[in-house]
């Protein structure tokens, strides 16, 4: 794996190795020192075009947990104002020695261009509304240690509640939950679905009262408001009214059944409950499970050339 | 492509891993007076068997000490990367505070000693060790590192391409003796 640029750059395995490593990440990240050496002299750019505090946090904790210089580039207080091109920027940065960027992008397939202009590797950290595949990673992670299942969601089901069309947290989801066995339920109005569903490998739901208390995780998607006025919903009152996470509805929830959001959360629009008081929240433990697999992920790329195998415990 | 012939000896048999295992578990027991302070590592992945039979062994020497058994994941400590594929097994399980405590470090096979260079630095993010001893089933020479072991199950001389494997039925060492086209 050269690069991460897409859920689908991962085979089924891939994946799998990778919650795997994040395991490993998790017990030094638990230690009173959670730093290790592991990627000592590399350096990792996080290069963001587009604001997003805490996805960016993430990675160069990630980074420094390893060990790696982290190079920090935030687009609004740079020579992008100034005109530079996305292709300049990057040549400018490869020339100071950047093992790998880490790209966020309002554009769509942005990270993709980038890997022509550099010989480093290129992490995806959210382009458009095409992928954020760390995301998807830190999700299905907390879905299976949360149920103890290592290698699978097989059996499980999830409702993907909100905007599905403009969500590239949705799109890598629904890839890496069904590619591990789970199925996957939409709740949305039409208007926040793509216009084709085919080859998704997914269901629909008008309501969120119809499966909310029979799916095994909840997972609510941060509504723009923009978005209300462009997809013409007649109101924010009557979307909350069958699509947002009440106290009435959370309550409703299977006892196992997990809350999980990719923040930051619109308090009021997409949930009205107070996460803090759903016990099946899991909300801040993504934020923490985050960082395990930033690492695994910043570790296979950068970690050595060999593939990465696995094995299981004692052996000769 | 060519093909490597090998020759395959066992060098230890089922019997002898035993008897190896209950000696060095006696000689843990005798060079450590103090065995309240005494804390067993293996190493991922090949050491931890041997660490927990050895752990069984000193309980039964000694009955009225319980002595920790924990296991070390050296592959974010390896300094070489990109030379070796990475192995992921377990991660790391260190059950108590190695501050002050003396650590038995256990591997299958001694070899460059790099593992073990990347092991003490690992064990160090867990505490700082009074004193570290290291046992191991076979020492094969060729050290790259000033490291030595202080409890050995066999010696075995070999060459710097053999293959050395140790399990629980036995040790073998697979000699290539040359190449055939």
């Amino acid at each position: 794996m050269k690069h991460l640029l897409s859920t689908r750059d991962l085979s089924t395995e891939d994946i799998v190795s990778i919650l795997a490593m994040a395991d490993h990440m998790a017990e030094i990240n638990s230690r009173a020192l959670p730093k290790v050496p592991a990627l000592r002299g590399r350096t990792i750019a996080s290069v963001f075009f587009e604001d997003s505090t805490r996805t960016r946090l993430s990675f160069e904790t990630a980074a420094t947990r390893l060990s790696a210089e982290v190079m920090t580039f935030i687009a609004s207080s740079s020579s992008v104002n100034k005109g530079e091109s996305l292709r300049d920027t990057i040549e400018t940065l490869s020339a100071m020695g950047v093992d790998a960027f880490v790209v966020r992008h309002k554009s769509s397939g942005a990270p993709q261009q980038i890997t022509q202009w550099t010989d480093a590797a290129v992490v995806n950290a959210g382009d458009g509304w095409h992928q954020h595949p760390t995301q998807a990673l830190l999700d299905a992670y907390t879905i299976t240690r949360n149920f103890h299942e290592l290698n699978s969601m097989h059996g499980r089901t999830v409702a993907i509640v909100g905007d599905i069309k403009h969500s590239r947290v949705a799109r890598s989801d629904i890839d890496v939950f069904t590619r591990l066995g789970a199925q996957v339920v939409l709740v949305a109005p039409a208007a926040f679905l793509p216009t084709s569903l085919d080859g998704w490998g997914v269901t629909t739901a008008d309501s969120l009262d119809d499966v909310v208390g029979v799916v095994d995780v909840v997972y609510m998607l941060r509504i723009q408001r923009e978005r209300m006025d462009e997809a013409q919903l007649p109101s924010l009152r009557e979307y909350s009214s069958l699509f947002a996470l009440t106290p009435e509805r959370a309550a409703r929830m299977q006892s196992h059944a997990l809350l999980l959001h990719p923040g930051p959360i619109n308090r009021g629009i997409e949930m009205t409950v107070d996460p803090s008081l759903v016990p099946g929240s899991r909300i801040l433990q993504q934020v923490t499970n985050g960082i395990s697999i930033r690492m695994a992920v910043l570790f296979s790329l950068l970690g050595g050339d060999a593939t990465i195998t696995l094995s299981n415990g004692v052996e000769g | 492509m060519s093909s490597t012939s090998t020759v395959s000896s066992e060098i230890l048999g089922i019997a002898d891993v035993d008897k190896a295992l209950k000696r060095i578990a006696h000689e843990i027991v005798e060079r450590n007076t103090d065995l309240s302070d005494v804390v067993i590592v293996g190493m991922q992945t090949g050491g931890t068997w041997i660490a927990s039979r050895l752990h069984e062994n000193i309980a039964q020497i000694s009955p009225a000490v319980s002595v920790p058994l924990g296991a070390v994941d050296i592959s974010m400590y390896r300094d070489d990367f990109s030379l070796r594929p990475i192995v992921l097994s377990a991660p790391t399980d260190i059950p108590v505070d190695l501050t002050g405590r003396t650590v038995v470090l256990v591997d299958d096979v001694l070899f460059t000693g790099r593992t073990v260079r990347a092991a003490l630095e690992a064990l160090n993010d867990h505490g700082r060790p009074r004193a570290v001893q290291l046992a191991v089933m076979v020492d094969r020479g060729h050290r790259e590192l000033p490291i030595r072991p202080d409890y050995v199950g066999k010696n075995i001389p070999t060459h710097f391409s053999d293959e050395v494997s140790v399990g629980p039925e036995g040790v073998t060492v697979v000699v290539a003796s040359g190449e055939t086209a």
